[in-house]
């Protein structure tokens, strides 16, 4: 039995309507526990002045520079003494999950038992970067938590300026839409930069995400420094019987105007079976026995939209990979960047693929860590040295894929024309 | 004093083989389509004809030990052992008979998770700590997102909204929670309070002269002790001081408010990725349940709901109505505020004679 909790009658708002509530839940913890009755005695005190009162400190465990998220408490007597002294310090633990988010329950339920001995025993799964966030927890019983976590077979995750932990989508074990191993792709380049992730020495933080296709689960676009999307080459692929039973069910209204209206290149045509063209780059998807979804496969830009709406019948290539975007984040300091295109496809498939990725981001990171300035991300270093020298120092080709439309400005010194068309023209016949 | 124990760590970051359900594990990369047979659970098949029934329940995503352990329960009994979360903190119980779907659902249900945030559902908001763990909140994500989800429980459950609804909610102008259809962030609207006596012990004044994203920050003296003023003509009170500098406190009870902004979409789905758009401000702070930014979030919502057609997303639907009747239709006012004015504003203009009446 813990001490009394004193009232808390905002939060008690918050145990009422349909939705699962937090309050409830801290409540519970706090029948047994003095520590989450200081929490919500906290908690309360913010609900009641509308602000926060925990700052950060230094708090970490053996061999690590990062990880913990310190919180001390600010609500303060005239003494200087901790008002709700059982909570006065509530760190927080970030811990790396399995790719995907897979797990059997036993694990979970380590993690709970681990949890209710150390610490508040409130898990948040998961935080915005994807971690396991074990909350509140006190200096003293930090290491001790982490050395049981540890032994489980988990991480820690990143925090401060360093590579932070990453999230990779259900893609292959459960998804028709996978176009790589994002989680195998996920573990190859987190474990390449452990050192990166533990003892944060970069100029700021450097996120990857890895989602399987074009519809990006992971939000890896607006919320990686790179993103690994994925992707194919070839045509994409179709099912005659699935395109039928599709059609079967939704008819021609559904088709002209869910599907082919809302191609954003333009790239499907409803066809007779008869008139579909002959070439390579076209394929087509029978939606009766006369008629057909004629698709140009050279005009998508594998945007998803097709395959949600007629999933199965149509569905990704078999010339499977990636493409690698760079730059994305939020607003600080410059306003929001997406990650714009840096590797228009790179190919998932072997082993020696993979380790071409993980390459690829040391070249990355090596890059950052040299030449950004401090509390500078990926995307506003780019922007602030131009993509087309952050190509060169990181020894990659341009492409035409990169940009949305070549420049509109004159101003650029262009006296290294014909160097640049003579190189081009070697490369493209040397290819 | 003891010795601290030197455990050194072992560095390793697992793989996911052994969480995977055996289905999941038995058809990896060789899945062939799916459906979903009613809000919530999701049919996949694969290519050899194997099966697997997907149940998505949503959370509170702060959990106390008993509900995950309640969650591990259902799944020990219910399902078959393996569980997985979603991006937005719902879990997802994996069962290969179609028999354990309608029981799996009924346990969840009892036990109050409500299942559904499958396909054109509106989903659980992704957010942030807030004043439970932040050191820098302006608001509670938790208590907003609790708040916004009782309001939003039917619309969870069911999938009546012409495409996929994501929300996120965030404590800060560093908007954590990230971009969504329809984005709850917090909007300082006056300078920071510096507390003098405090900045020149805490602060490293030229990291946070650096941080200010307009250079309204610079050093000054104050009774005697360095420390830094804020050129408040210039400063757009974004907060961006505050965290490398705490005595510089932006949050305030009064003037921190919500701001409302919709359309941002990472999907590549039809049009290419938008960041969402600042369409309301200045709702009040108003905990434990922010019932002004539940009205505007509704409201946007229902507008939506009764006027985009099937597939579109929030902002497929705004593009096709244009800003003037979106703002008309959901009778939000347009203000001088929602001219962009930032670096590369100019290209939110509408530099064209395309217009609509």
């Amino acid at each position: 039995m813990a001490k009394q909790l004193p009232p808390t009658p905002l939060l008690d708002q918050l145990e009422t309507g349909p939705w699962p509530s937090f309050v409830t839940g801290l409540k519970r913890l706090a029948k047994d526990k003095d520590y989450v009755v200081d929490v919500l005695g906290h908690l309360e005190h913010s609900y009641k002045t509308r602000k926060g009162y925990w700052k950060g400190g230094t708090v970490g465990v053996i061999g690590y520079g990062g990880g913990v998220i310190p919180r001390f408490t600010e609500i303060k007597d005239e003494k200087g003494e901790a008002v709700f002294k059982d909570a006065a310090e509530f760190h927080t633990i970030r811990i790396m999950p399995p790719p995907g988010m897979h797990y059997d329950t036993a694990t979970l339920r380590q993690f709970c038992d681990v949890w209710e001995k150390y610490g508040s025993g409130l898990i948040a799964l998961h935080g915005q970067s994807g971690d396991i966030m074990l909350q509140g927890c006190t200096t003293e019983n930090v290491q001790k938590a982490w050395d049981e976590i540890n032994q489980m077979g988990f991480d820690m995750g990143g925090a401060g300026p360093a590579v932070r932990t990453s999230m990779s989508c259900v893609g292959a074990a459960r998804c028709e839409q996978s176009c790589y191993d994002e989680a195998k792709a996920h573990q190859k380049v987190i474990n390449q930069f452990l050192d990166d992730i533990h003892r944060p020495a970069l100029p700021y933080k450097f996120k990857f995400k890895f989602s399987g296709c074009g519809n990006d689960c992971m939000n890896s676009i607006q919320r990686s420094d790179m993103a690994v999307i994925g992707t194919w080459r070839d045509n994409m692929s179709t099912d005659d019987a699935l395109g039928k039973k599709w059609f079967a069910k939704h008819g021609m209204n559904e088709l002209v105007n869910d599907v082919v209206a809302m191609c954003p290149t333009r790239a499907l045509q409803i066809k007779d079976a008869k008139d579909v063209r002959k070439d390579a780059h076209v394929g087509a998807v029978a939606i009766n026995d006369t008629q057909c979804l004629e698709i140009d496969n050279k005009d998508c830009v594998r945007c998803m939209h097709c395959l949600n709406v007629m999933t199965g019948a149509l569905g990704p290539g078999k010339d499977k990979g990636a493409t690698i975007l760079v730059g994305g984040k939020s607003h600080l300091k410059i306003g929001a960047l997406m990650g714009t295109v840096l590797v228009p496809f790179m190919s998932l498939k072997t082993d020696e693929d993979y380790e071409q990725l993980v390459e690829l981001a040391q070249t990355i990171i090596d890059f950052f860590a040299e030449n950004a300035l401090e509390h500078e991300r990926t995307g506003e270093m780019i922007e602030r040295i131009g993509l087309a020298n952050f190509l060169e120092g990181i020894g990659l080709d341009i492409d035409a894929n990169m940009v949305n439309n070549p420049r509109m400005n004159p101003y650029v010194r262009t006296d290294g024309w014909d160097d640049e068309v003579a190189k081009i023209n070697a490369k493209k016949a040397a290819a | 004093m003891a010795q601290p124990q030197m455990r050194k760590p072992v560095e390793y970051f697992l793989d996911n083989k052994k969480y995977l359900h055996p289905k999941f594990a038995a058809n990896y990369g060789n899945w062939k389509t799916h459906d979903r047979p009613r809000p919530g659970v999701l049919h996949h098949v694969s290519n050899t004809g194997d099966q697997v029934w997907t149940v998505r329940a949503g959370t509170q995503r702060q959990m106390d030990v008993y509900t995950i352990r309640k969650l591990c329960d259902i799944a020990d009994k219910f399902a078959e052992g393996f569980v997985r979360f979603t991006i937005r903190s719902n879990i997802e119980y994996m069962v290969s008979d179609e028999s354990k779907v309608a029981p799996l659902i009924t346990e969840l249900e009892k036990n109050g998770f409500p299942v559904g945030g499958t396909g054109n559902s509106v989903s659980m908001v992704a957010h942030t700590q807030g004043w439970l763990h932040c050191d820098i909140p302006g608001t509670d994500a938790s208590g907003v997102v609790k708040a916004m989800m009782d309001e939003l429980y039917d619309e969870f459950k069911h999938e009546q909204m012409p495409n996929r609804v994501r929300l996120s909610t965030s404590c800060c102008e560093i908007n954590c929670g990230g971009q969504a259809d329809i984005a709850v962030v917090i909007q300082h609207t006056k300078p920071p309070k510096i507390n003098h006596d405090l900045v020149a012990n805490v602060c490293e004044r030229p990291a946070v002269v650096a941080r200010c994203p307009v250079a309204a920050i610079r050093p000054a003296l104050v009774n005697g002790k360095p420390t830094l003023e804020v050129d408040e003509k210039k400063c757009i009170c974004c907060g961006a001081c505050y965290p490398p500098c705490p005595p510089m406190q932006i949050n305030d009870p009064e003037h921190s408010k919500l701001a409302i902004w919709v359309g941002g979409k990472n999907s590549n789905a039809r049009s290419k990725p938008t960041f969402h758009k600042m369409v309301a401000s200045g709702l009040p702070n108003n905990a434990p349940r922010w019932p002004e930014v539940n009205a505007v979030v509704k409201n946007i919502l229902m507008t939506y709901k009764a006027d985009a057609r099937p597939w579109e997303r929030m902002a497929d639907w705004i593009d096709r109505i244009g800003w003037p009747r979106y703002f008309e239709k959901t009778g939000l006012p347009f203000t001088n505020n929602m001219i962009d004015d930032w670096r590369g504003g100019r290209y939110n203009l509408n530099a064209s004679a395309h217009v609509r009446f």
